[in-house]
């Protein structure tokens, strides 16, 4: 919640492009009220890249449709620039949407597809043209005006659907995971080419992905919905480093998450020791008796066969499997409390790996890594 | 070496699969040009009487090569008339089933609705119903509500029958739809009666132009249906029927190979279209 209003005041005064308050969306099916999305508040600033990340059916694809006019909330209000526009009709909205399908027009040609929504304003048919002429070279696509869409690549429809949208200069422009039919190199490729497009037209995106790296890659924040609701609103800094939730901590990325009693505090620090000269610290207020639980990324461990020196974090346990995938070596670790623990140790030279599968090793790490969840 | 050995494989394998399927090749070919033949020689028949040069009341033996008939098409009064009605009726069925059948096999594609299910059966009941209940039931519907029988009855039977077989292929087209289509349509600032005329009704005008040419065949050569509600209105079957005791005059089967051109030459412009959308 806390981090809620953080960056909702990094915003600042200037005008929202997007406001949902108190948004509630509940569907009627046989008799069955399901409950879709279950009170979001979330105020998306003007050139912002903001994702709505979650697993489906958490609830993104309505928020969004939400937005884009073709739900309307059951609770709770959306503004566009500061308008109150539940009850307005998606024709009239000045959002557009890119679509998982691309939804071209099968019967237009590529430039008649992007004039479309240029036409439909009254702009006049040589203008359209020109402009949409112009937003086919943003997105790379010149000299395929005359084609019809299904002459073209997933990644050029994609593309026109992009331009398509961008054309109309919308206040913001909702994208519902738009590079999920793509295969991964594409979809890598199209990731850093969306967000050159989204730097190039300073115009809002709220992007709906269920890729966390996707979400990571291209976010200036990142709203995690799990359930119908926001878990975690922040940067991707911030959503991986520090996860809010049990929920947060698992989806992005991997995440080690481990439970101890509170035995000794200090200076705003915790202290739990599971046995001899092994303790894991972590800021936190509690009092000497309190069960915590805690996260901490793999490639934050550090993996050794002597005790470490210092006063970090140390862990001492058994090593499971030994996994080599080049970049780094992933260690299954099983500690003297019975948690597993993942650790990516970086390759960083070519000599053999530091431990093998059944060796007993101590797991060491920086205690700023390790973040109170929950809390 | 190696080419030397994809050769051989080549040679040996595919040899007595070809020999094969020559044979299948040609009793296929043969078959099927038998089937065409079967199916085109009562059309034959017809296109050839139609030149027939015919001195007494019946059409029946080949008497030698004429045109007369086509220049005197129009000269049996009552047939005229007949024909007239018969092509009147299939457009104004025709058009009326288009644009009912459309709606109503867009409705079942696109939404969700209480009555679907009953919808999609009555529709069903309407196509497999065997005619001879669909007119007579049609007759009794008519008589209750005290409608003299005559040329709009026909009208409304017409319609009544050929609607579902346009409900049906536009039906099927939807569902092939992407529904976030017609969603882009209006997020880019289509109202909804723009979205239907740019986007959907080009995308499903191909079905819609099958329904109603399915709809204008069927219209066109009814007789069952047609019989049990013309009243003293005459449509091109029902006059062939009346006057088959008597001999048809040749100009019936004239009429009947215009209608087969028109309706071949509709059917390649539906296949040429159909082709250049794809």
């Amino acid at each position: 919640m806390t981090q809620t209003e953080e960056a909702d005041s990094a915003i600042g005064t200037e005008l929202a492009a997007i406001e949902l308050k108190g948004i509630v969306k509940t569907f009627h099916s046989h008799g069955d009220a399901v409950a879709a999305v279950k009170g979001v508040d979330v105020t998306i600033g003007e050139g912002e890249f903001f994702s709505l990340l979650g697993p489906s059916g958490c609830g993104k694809t309505t928020t969004m449709r939400m937005i884009a006019g073709f739900d309307e909330p059951t609770e709770g209000d959306v503004f566009l620039h500061g308008k109150n526009v539940v009850g307005v009709p998606p024709n009239k909205r000045d959002v557009n949407m890119v679509f998982q399908s691309y939804a071209l027009f099968p019967h237009m040609s590529v430039l008649e597809n992007v004039a479309f929504g240029l036409r439909r304003k009254g702009v006049a048919k040589d203008e359209a043209a020109r402009r949409a002429g112009e937003m086919l070279e943003i997105v790379d696509l010149k000299g395929r005006e005359k084609r019809r869409p299904r002459e073209l690549s997933g990644g050029q429809q994609q593309r026109v659907a992009l331009a398509r949208a961008l054309v109309n200069r919308p206040s913001a422009l909702l994208l519902d995971e738009p590079l999920g039919a793509l295969d991964l190199k594409l979809r890598q490729a199209m990731q850093v080419e969306l967000k050159r497009i989204q730097r190039e037209v300073g115009i809002t995106f709220v992007y709906v992905t269920h890729d966390q790296n996707e979400a990571l890659t291209m976010s200036d924040r990142i709203a995690v919905m799990n359930d119908g609701r926001i878990e975690q609103l922040g940067s991707p800094r911030e959503i991986y480093e520090r996860p809010a939730s049990r929920f947060v901590a698992g989806f992005i990325g991997t995440s080690n998450v481990l439970s101890g009693t509170v035995s000794r505090t200090g200076s705003g620090k915790a202290i739990v020791e599971p046995g001899p000269g092994e303790r894991i610290m972590v800021s936190h207020e509690a009092v000497p008796g309190d069960e915590i639980e805690l996260t901490v990324r793999p490639e934050k461990i550090d993996v050794r066969s002597d005790p470490p020196d210092g006063d970090g974090c140390a862990l001492r346990g058994t090593v499971n499997e030994v996994v080599y995938l080049g970049m780094f070596t992933n260690y299954n670790v099983t500690t003297s409390t019975g948690a597993e623990v993942v650790v990516f140790v970086q390759n960083v030279s070519s000599a053999d790996d530091v431990a093998t599968r059944g060796d007993s090793v101590w797991l060491s790490w920086d205690p700023r890594h390790s973040y109170v969840i929950g809390a | 070496m190696s080419a030397t050995i994809v050769d051989l494989e080549e040679t040996t394998t595919a040899k007595p699969r070809r020999a094969r399927g020559r044979w299948g090749d040609r009793l296929l070919y043969g078959y099927t040009w038998l089937i065409i033949v079967w199916l085109c020689l009562p059309i034959a028949v017809m296109i050839a009487f139609g030149f027939n040069d015919t001195k007494g009341r019946l059409n029946l033996t080949w008497q030698g090569f004429t045109f007369k008939w086509y220049a005197q098409l129009f000269s049996v009064p009552d047939l005229t008339t007949a024909l007239v009605n018969s092509l009147t009726i299939a457009l104004i069925a025709t058009l009326g089933s288009a644009v009912l059948g459309t709606l109503i096999g867009l409705a079942l594609g696109r939404y969700r609705f209480r009555g679907q299910g009953s919808l999609n059966l009555v529709q069903f009941a309407a196509i497999s119903a065997p005619e001879t209940v669909m007119g007579a039931s049609l007759l009794s519907f008519f008589v209750q509500l005290n409608v003299g029988r005559g040329y709009w009855t026909i009208v409304v039977a017409h319609i009544m029958f050929s609607l579902s077989f346009v409900a049906v292929t536009v039906r099927s087209r939807v569902l092939t739809l992407d529904p976030a289509i017609d969603e882009a349509a209006r997020d880019l600032g289509a109202g909804g009666w723009t979205a239907f005329r740019l986007v959907t009704l080009p995308m499903i005008f191909p079905a819609v132009l099958a329904g109603s040419l399915l709809a204008f065949a069927l219209s066109i050569d009814d007789f069952i249906i047609t019989s049990f509600n013309s009243g003293s209105t005459l449509t091109f079957p029902l006059w062939i029927w009346g006057a088959q005791k008597n001999g048809l005059p040749p100009q019936v089967n004239v009429m009947g190979t215009l209608i087969f051109a028109a309706g071949i030459l509709l059917a390649v412009g539906n296949a040429v279209i159909a082709r250049r959308r794809r």
